[in-house]
């Protein structure tokens, strides 16, 4: 069951190439995005030409057939960029249900992981760039479990919910998948390089954008079909009303998906959208196991346990702090707890730290890690 | 006639001297003031007038010239009024002035002829030491200050008409005695027994007093970290007596001091709407600033990240060199700047518990960008300060609370240790050691920097969070009267790191 070498037409990179020089235009073009964007893109080559390009339309015609698509494919290869048309065999399935699915995918990272896409259902995770430490940490947890349970988290690479459904399925050992609104090569925002980075080494980070092109307003909303096409179930985490995670749920929507979203404060703003969404019939989600059960059916897959490989500290002082730090937030009640002077306190956790089964809280506080495995570094 | 008189006047926290020189001569009554005088030094002239004319003594009806010499320093305040009343009295032939060859003398004047006590005492009898006077006549205020620094005569004079009687060697005025140390800090109430709980906190507290490490409380308000920060000074080794005669002198420059010798290290607190000036030093007439009267002492920032940014960046080169350096003009002045810094701050900006925290991660981000820079470079421990919990507060007050007494005892035990290993460095306590020293010093076997390289790792500690983790393992086990380090002195001085600080500081 090898996944067919991804391929690509001259057809479709020819329409890649076409809506990549016209991305400007279309900026210019468009005021609001979200409703005509989807449309627009497709429209056949001729029809886009007459409604973007205008007068210079010829003009970008001749420059399409002078390009040597041959060589082009060659060049994309040799800087390690995976292309797929939706004529290829390795193309994701579930893409082709859209009305507009793009012409070609440009993709950087693991091949192995298009395998994963056509094999396992995806789950987009998205949500607000300013989440709460509530959303922060319903997301790191969703993307750490569906990770760990092999489903491929799919998200935008934004800050925020985005990054962190990212670094938890990271940290779930899992396969990430980063839809951009940017060639594939462009790490945008800028901080997320290392984040970037990452995702390719166990993911794939793909776009319908050539490699270079930097990202347009229009082409947010259009990254947000591709990720609700990708997934099978599109779970907003935090997200304010009117919002880009919005977009993304009303795809999945428009594409008969499933679309969930996670109960939060009603006093807070970037709950509004979820909450909004929960009030239409959105499927609540408390949890990994609420997302398994509506990909699977209830009970057909659990969630895998959280601390599979690590056995606890032999150190019966350890192994009581660190039962203690995970229950209780300050110091002097983990002393408490385990009947322990604070300087020792202090020093058991200090150790546990160094040896990987606590982390630091922002300002104060441990939380158990995954595993005890690799630090949760900040990209 | 001419007459010279020593005085010497403040500048900065020290003295310099400065010669009145008073010619009187024959000709229209005129009153010149040569020797870059300010206002109020301008302004001595009537206060010298009517003094002398209340005094039942006489202000020449001749042209009198007074320089202050040397004459390029500008000349400030109104100390030189006593010795330019003397240096009067003594070129019109009303005093002799043999005897002033001898002694210098300071002293704001009246209109009644009585001597109001000037600012700086203590600095201008330890300038007048270091220039040979044996004598120094002071405002009878100031006269108990003053005599703290031993080797020189000092005398209160009440009135200009008593100073003329000592002149004339009518009236003798007994040396003045040192003053009565003020009050020990336990009296006033600020010992550590009184907290309940915050056994975290008050373990961070004695580390940082007994390394000389600066420290910073993370804490919910209302959790007691201004009532800990108060203590800090009852568990510092007590100052020495040139410790004590630094701390009384720069309270007296700055005129906040009460006269005698200070035995408790001083704590200032202050709000964080300072400005940089305020908070190192500085103004027209250069002025302590904050760090500078914390100097041998406690400088508390509550509400690290509200200080402004300027104010923090300000804080750089004295926490690194311990002096304030300010220009004015062409002259430096240099202020003594040697304090030991407690922060506090909130967990997050909304400062509610995690569980109830509304803030965004955008706004966390901003306010721990605004805690980053210059001074978390030298925020050797970090420790959690929250709400004592109910049941805690009654189990704890079966067991007794080490009070400051002993805390302090073992504070200086380790201090001893510190003192005999860095002997020679130029450094005298553990949070004192840079990165070089600190390589140096603190020696850990095979073992121990395996452990120390792999934590290094794992938590992605820089070259400076190393040395500050081996700095505070140094000063924990000093605690525990050990030269050799342990496993668990690294361990627990890794848990009093900022996590995170690392980036945050870069």
């Amino acid at each position: 069951m090898t996944a067919a070498a991804p391929h690509a037409c001259a057809l479709c990179l020819r329409r890649a190439f076409l809506i990549a020089r016209l991305a400007p235009r279309i900026a210019g073009l468009l005021e609001r995005p979200r409703e005509r964007v989807a449309g627009l893109l497709a429209l056949s080559e001729s029809d886009l030409l007459a409604a973007v390009a205008g007068p210079d339309a010829p003009q970008l015609v001749e420059h399409l057939d002078r390009l040597d698509i041959g060589a082009e494919r060659e060049r994309l290869a040799e800087a390690g960029f995976v292309v797929l048309c939706r004529h290829s065999h390795a193309y994701p399935p579930l893409l082709l249900e859209l009305g507009d699915p793009p012409a070609v995918l440009f993709a950087l990272g693991r091949v192995e992981a298009l395998d994963a896409l056509r094999h396992e259902p995806a789950v987009a995770i998205v949500g607000t760039r300013n989440p709460s430490p509530y959303g922060n940490e319903v997301a790191d947890s969703l993307g750490r479990g569906l990770g760990a349970a092999g489903v491929p988290v799919v998200s935008g690479l934004a800050l925020g919910i985005d990054a962190t459904a990212h670094r938890g399925c990271l940290s779930g050992k899992g396969v990430p998948v980063a839809v951009l609104a940017c060639g594939p090569d462009v790490v945008y925002p800028r901080r997320h390089r290392r984040l970037h980075e990452r995702v390719r080494e166990s993911g794939l980070v793909i776009s319908e954008l050539p490699p270079g092109t930097q990202p347009f307003r229009w082409s947010f909303p259009a990254r947000n079909r591709i990720m609700a096409g990708l997934a099978r179930m599109t779970v907003v985490v935090e997200a304010a009303d009117p919002s880009g995670s919005l977009i993304t749920s009303d795809f999945a929507r428009d594409l008969n998906r499933s679309v969930a979203a996670v109960p939060g404060r009603v006093t807070s703003r970037v709950a509004q959208g979820t909450n909004g969404l929960l009030k239409d019939g959105a499927v609540p989600i408390t949890g990994t196991a609420d997302v398994l059960d509506e990909l699977f059916g209830a009970g057909m897959r659990s969630v895998p346990s959280v601390d599979p490989a690590r056995p606890g500290p032999d150190d019966p002082r350890l192994a009581r702090v660190l039962e203690a730090a995970e229950r209780l937030g300050s110091v002097g009640e983990i002393a408490h707890a385990a009947n322990l002077a604070s300087g020792e306190t202090r020093a058991a956790l200090g150790r546990l730290e160094a040896e990987g089964y606590l982390v630091r809280r922002d300002l104060g506080g441990w939380e158990r890690t995954l595993g005890g495995g690799e630090p949760l570094v900040e990209d | 006639m001419l007459a010279c008189v020593a005085t010497f006047a403040l500048d900065g926290v020290s003295s310099h001297e400065v010669t009145v020189e008073v010619d009187v001569r024959r000709g229209l009554a005129t009153f010149t003031l040569v020797g870059l005088p300010d206002r109020a030094v301008r302004e001595s002239r009537e206060r010298v007038r009517a003094a002398l004319l209340n005094s039942e003594l006489e202000f020449p009806q001749q042209r009198l010239t007074v320089n202050l010499a040397p004459a390029h320093v500008r000349k400030a305040g109104p100390g030189f009024d006593l010795a330019i009343a003397v240096g009067l009295l003594a070129a019109s032939g009303q005093v002799p002035d043999d005897a002033l060859g001898r002694c210098a003398l300071c002293g704001e004047l009246s209109l009644t002829g009585e001597i109001r006590p000037v600012r700086g005492a203590l600095a201008a009898a330890l300038g007048a030491r270091r220039a040979g006077y044996r004598s120094l006549l002071v405002p009878e205020a100031n006269a108990s200050e003053a005599a703290l620094v031993e080797g020189i005569e000092v005398r209160g004079i009440p009135t200009l008409k008593r100073l003329a009687d000592l002149l004339h060697g009518r009236w003798a005025a007994e040396p003045a005695l040192p003053s009565a140390p003020s009050p020990p800090e336990h009296e006033t109430g600020h010992d550590l027994a009184d907290v309940r709980g915050q056994e975290d906190a008050k373990r961070a507290l004695e580390i940082a007093a007994a390394g000389g490490h600066n420290m910073l409380m993370i804490g919910p308000p209302g959790a007691g970290k201004t009532m800990l920060a108060r203590r800090v000074p009852g568990i510092l080794p007590p100052p020495t007596f040139e410790e004590a005669l630094e701390v009384t002198q720069v309270h007296s420059a700055a005129g906040i001091g009460n006269g005698k010798l200070a035995t408790e290290r001083p704590f200032r607190a202050p709000h964080h709407t300072i400005s940089a000036q305020g908070l190192v030093g500085g103004g027209n007439r250069p002025m302590p600033g904050e760090i500078t009267l914390a100097h041998r002492g406690v400088l508390f920032l509550d509400e690290l990240p509200e200080f402004g940014r300027a104010a923090i960046d300000a804080l750089r080169q004295p926490l690194e060199e311990g002096y304030v350096e300010i220009m004015r003009g062409q002259r430096t002045l240099e202020f003594p700047a040697n304090a030991m810094v407690v922060a506090a701050c909130n967990r997050c900006p909304c400062a509610r518990p995690p569980d109830d925290c509304s803030c965004t991660a955008l706004e966390l981000a901003r306010y721990r960008r605004r805690l980053s820079g210059p001074l978390l470079d030298r925020i050797d421990l970090v420790s959690q300060v929250d709400h004592v919990p109910a049941l805690q507060l009654v189990g704890s007050e079966r067991k007794p609370q080490p009070g400051s007494a002993q805390i302090r005892e073992r504070v200086m035990r380790a201090r001893e240790r510190q003192h005999a290993r860095l002997a020679g460095t130029g450094a005298l306590c553990n949070g004192d050691m840079d990165g070089r020293l600190t390589r140096r010093k603190v020696q850990l076997d095979a073992a121990l920097t395996a452990s120390v390289l792999a934590a290094r790792d794992r938590l992605n500690l820089s070259g400076r969070g190393h040395d500050r983790v081996l700095r505070v393992a140094r000063t924990i086990a000093d605690l525990d009267d050990r030269e050799q380090l342990r496993d668990t002195d690294l361990d627990e001085a890794l848990s009093y790191r900022l996590e995170g600080g690392e980036a945050l500081a870069a």
